[in-house]
């Protein structure tokens, strides 16, 4: 049987209701199927994989998954926990079980000399559902309480394009700039370099990811930048 | 508003209406008993009462003098408001009034004034210094559905029972006479409201129906088979066949009510 | 302007601002303008000035303002006190309250509300001059500024009214036309599963007439459909062009 074409060509950019394929394909990522028609769900750029028509977006939001690792901030403290802002339209909630190695009793401990409104933390999604706000816990190494570095924001669906295939991205800026990143799924991420000036740099290089994701070679030009900007330095510290 | 119908309910009406029958034994373009009672608030210059199966809708008149509007001078002025009375529904808050029921009022409102149907050339009383000014209040006394034809039935009727006392003007005042006279009209609109259940179309939506419903098109229609106004409600859509099915459709439905009302 | 004008449409089929009857004012869209915004557009549609604003998703404050299987989308179409001939009072009046409503009735079949209940959307429409049309004109942009923020949707949303003027069914009115003419029917679309989302009218039309402004009204709507999908490829367009020059 032949498969008819797809009606976009490959990273292409659409818009939400444009018509990507019609007949034996599968609806994948920001798509969505009607009367066996794909259309696109959201901005971004339209790809087919196998059978299956995805649209990587431009502009998304994080909605939690179960095991994602992000990085959240205190907003309030409650009597058995805190609420955490993960930049996500769902606010997400720590108990203080997960916290405190021991039993909890309510009288006897002071949740805000542990974790206090506007900490920093790096947890993981322990649950979520559509009835419930998602639950994280810090309980695995690793994760906790933030207490250096510079936080800054991308667009969640960015995330896997600062990665890179196999990492090859991410490890070319940890490199280049010393630093280590701890990279949200919800797309905040934690920079913590030796000096302010390697922790810029690091996320000036991820800046330039967000806003050129789209486009190819970005590796190779992302190294170039980052070797120019430390050359740059080097001039300058020498003067 | 609070989920009123359960779930398996709303699954029957669905189910019903693909068969093209609904739960209380009608077609899918069949309206409901209509009951209209006139002249039942003397206090009022005019009033009606619409019985639509249960939906009770009040509309009083009061007619009053004021200033015209500076770009009518010579014309009489017309104001609709509506009011979701507490005691009408479950659903409905006491308080100023809200988005459903301003939509209401200019739903009806639009229908009468595009129509024409007070004819508010003939409502001056002194060119642009003194018209006689016409509110129209709609009362909501039950709601079970479809609010808007019954609101637009009830409207007309209440003006149509509208009496004006006889004036004259002497020495540039107003001087009231003996007797009445019928408020001038020129057109009694009807207004027809068709709800969208998946595919199909029904006419007259009663309370559940609408909660299931996606989408309403309620069209005026006035005594020369023109369409007056137009009003698509709620978050779903229609496609472009379907208004043109509906607007011929409501033409069907307004004559056979103005026929049984004897417009 | 204080003198009727005897003619709306003269002999030769020109408008009094020289338009013929199916030819659309001049549209401008632009997209993310605020950068407070989630998402925003700003329209320009003949003299209209509009700016559309969303925020969201995120939870409803209060709670009981939340559905549990869908997100609710709150919408507020106010017109700025300086946008009309006569100032307009500030205070929310009638007429926009009920436009609010059926902008908002006009952008929920577009958006998957399912997908993230319990959480609220707001819609911002500040008209910042008027000058007719100005309901159509703001769903355009609004629907501009859901996409802008990344809330997934089936289509975009546009709207364009066509009318009658004299005895002639022309395409999008202006103030004038509107406030002296016989019909203004403003429509909404969801332009590629051919939806209406927003019909209304007033004024008077014969059935014939009403199906010839409706047609009308969809094919404007199709126009500047090509100029919304433009303004919010547009957005995203720059940065690659820009990539490649290095």
């Amino acid at each position: 049987m032949r498969i008819m074409p797809t009606y976009f060509e490959k990273k292409q950019l659409v818009t939400p209701g444009e018509l990507l394929a019609e007949g034996d394909y599968l609806a994948g990522e920001n798509t969505y199927l009607e009367d066996k028609k794909i259309y696109a769900a959201r901005i971004g750029l339209a790809d087919v994989d196998n059978k299956k028509v995805n649209v990587v977006a431009l502009r998304a939001f994080y909605i939690p998954k179960m095991g994602d690792i992000v990085i959240g901030t205190i907003t309030e403290v409650g009597f058995n926990g805190w609420s955490v802002d993960i930049k996500s339209p769902y606010t997400a909630l720590l108990r203080a079980s997960d916290v405190l190695s021991r039993p909890f009793k309510p009288q006897n401990d002071e949740l805000s000399q542990v974790l206090n409104a506007g900490d920093l933390i790096v947890a993981k999604i322990a649950s979520y559902d559509r009835a419930h706000d998602p639950q994280l816990t810090v309980g695995e190494p690793g994760l906790g309480k933030i207490t250096r570095g510079q936080i800054m924001r991308v667009t969640p669906t960015k995330i896997p394009r600062v990665i890179g295939r196999k990492g090859s991205m991410i490890s070319t800026i940890k490199q280049e700039t010393g630093c280590q990143i701890i990279l949200g799924l919800n797309g905040v991420i934690l920079v913590t370099g030796k000096t302010p000036e390697d922790e810029e740099l690091a996320m000036m290089a991820i800046r330039k990811i967000e806003e050129e994701s789209h486009t190819s070679g970005l590796t190779d030009r992302i190294t170039q930048l980052l070797k120019e900007e430390k050359a740059k330095r080097e001039e300058n510290k020498i003067e | 508003m609070s989920s009123l119908v359960t779930r398996v309910r709303l699954k029957q009406i669905e189910q019903m209406i693909e068969k093209g029958k609904r739960l209380d034994g009608r077609g899918l373009n069949d309206y409901r008993e209509i009951k209209v009672e006139q002249g039942l608030i003397e206090r009022a210059e005019g009033s009606a009462r619409v019985l639509l199966g249960k939906t009770d809708v009040l509309v009083g008149i009061k007619v009053e003098t004021g200033t015209p509007f500076p770009d009518t001078p010579n014309e009489g002025v017309q104001t609709v408001n509506a009011e979701l009375v507490p005691l009408a529904s479950p659903s409905f808050e006491p308080g100023p009034p809200d988005e459903n029921s301003i939509e209401l009022a200019r739903i009806v409102d639009r229908g009468i004034r595009e129509s024409k149907a007070i004819d508010t050339g003939k409502l001056c009383i002194e060119p642009g210094k003194k018209v006689f000014v016409v509110f129209v209040d709609v009362y909501v006394l039950n709601h079970d559905g479809n609010l808007i034809d019954a609101s637009a039935i009830a409207a007309v009727s209440a003006l149509m029972n509208t009496k004006m006392p006889n004036y004259e003007i002497e020495n540039g005042e107003l001087k009231i006479k003996t007797g009445y006279t019928s408020l001038p009209m020129k057109s009694h609109p009807v207004t027809v409201t068709v709800g969208k259940i998946g595919s199909n179309l029904i006419v007259d939506p009663w309370l559940e129906e609408e909660q299931v419903m996606d989408a309403r098109m309620s069209m005026a229609i006035n005594d020369d088979g023109n369409i007056c106004a137009i009003q698509k409600g709620g978050s779903g859509y229609f496609i472009p066949q379907q208004v043109i099915e509906i607007s011929k459709l409501v033409q069907e439905k307004a004559a056979a009510i103005r026929k049984k009302l004897g417009w | 302007m204080n003198e009727k004008p005897e003619k709306l449409i003269d002999k030769k089929g020109f408008r009094l601002d020289g338009r013929k009857a199916d030819e659309l004012r001049p549209v401008k869209l632009e997209v993310g303008v605020l950068p407070n915004a989630d998402g925003s557009a700003y329209i320009e549609h003949g003299k209209n000035k509009i700016l559309a604003g969303v925020f969201g998703p995120k939870e409803m404050h209060p709670k009981h303002l939340s559905l549990p299987d869908r997100m609710v989308i709150r919408c507020r179409y106010h017109m700025a006190p300086f946008s009309v001939q006569e100032r307009k009072s500030p205070a929310p009046s009638r007429r926009e309250v009920e436009l609010s409503k059926v902008i908002r009735e006009s952008l929920e079949p577009s958006v998957f509300l399912e997908l993230y209940p319990r959480t609220g959307i707001d819609v911002f429409i500040e008209v910042l001059q008027a000058d007719g049309g100005t309901r159509c004109a703001s769903i355009t942009a609004a629907s501009l500024a859901i996409a802008d923020a990344g809330i997934p949707m089936r289509d975009l949303v546009v709207a364009c009214a066509a009318g009658k003027i004299d005895d002639t069914v022309v395409l999008d009115l202006y103030d004038a036309e509107d406030k002296l003419g016989a019909a203004d029917v403003p429509v909404a679309i969801m332009p590629n599963l051919n939806a209406v989302t927003l019909l209304q009218m007033d004024g008077i039309l014969a059935p014939e007439e009403f199906e010839n402004a409706v047609n009308m009204a969809i094919e404007g709507c199709k126009k500047i459909y090509a100029l919304q999908k433009e303004a919010l490829k547009n957005k995203y367009t720059i940065t690659k062009e820009e990539a490649e020059e290095e």
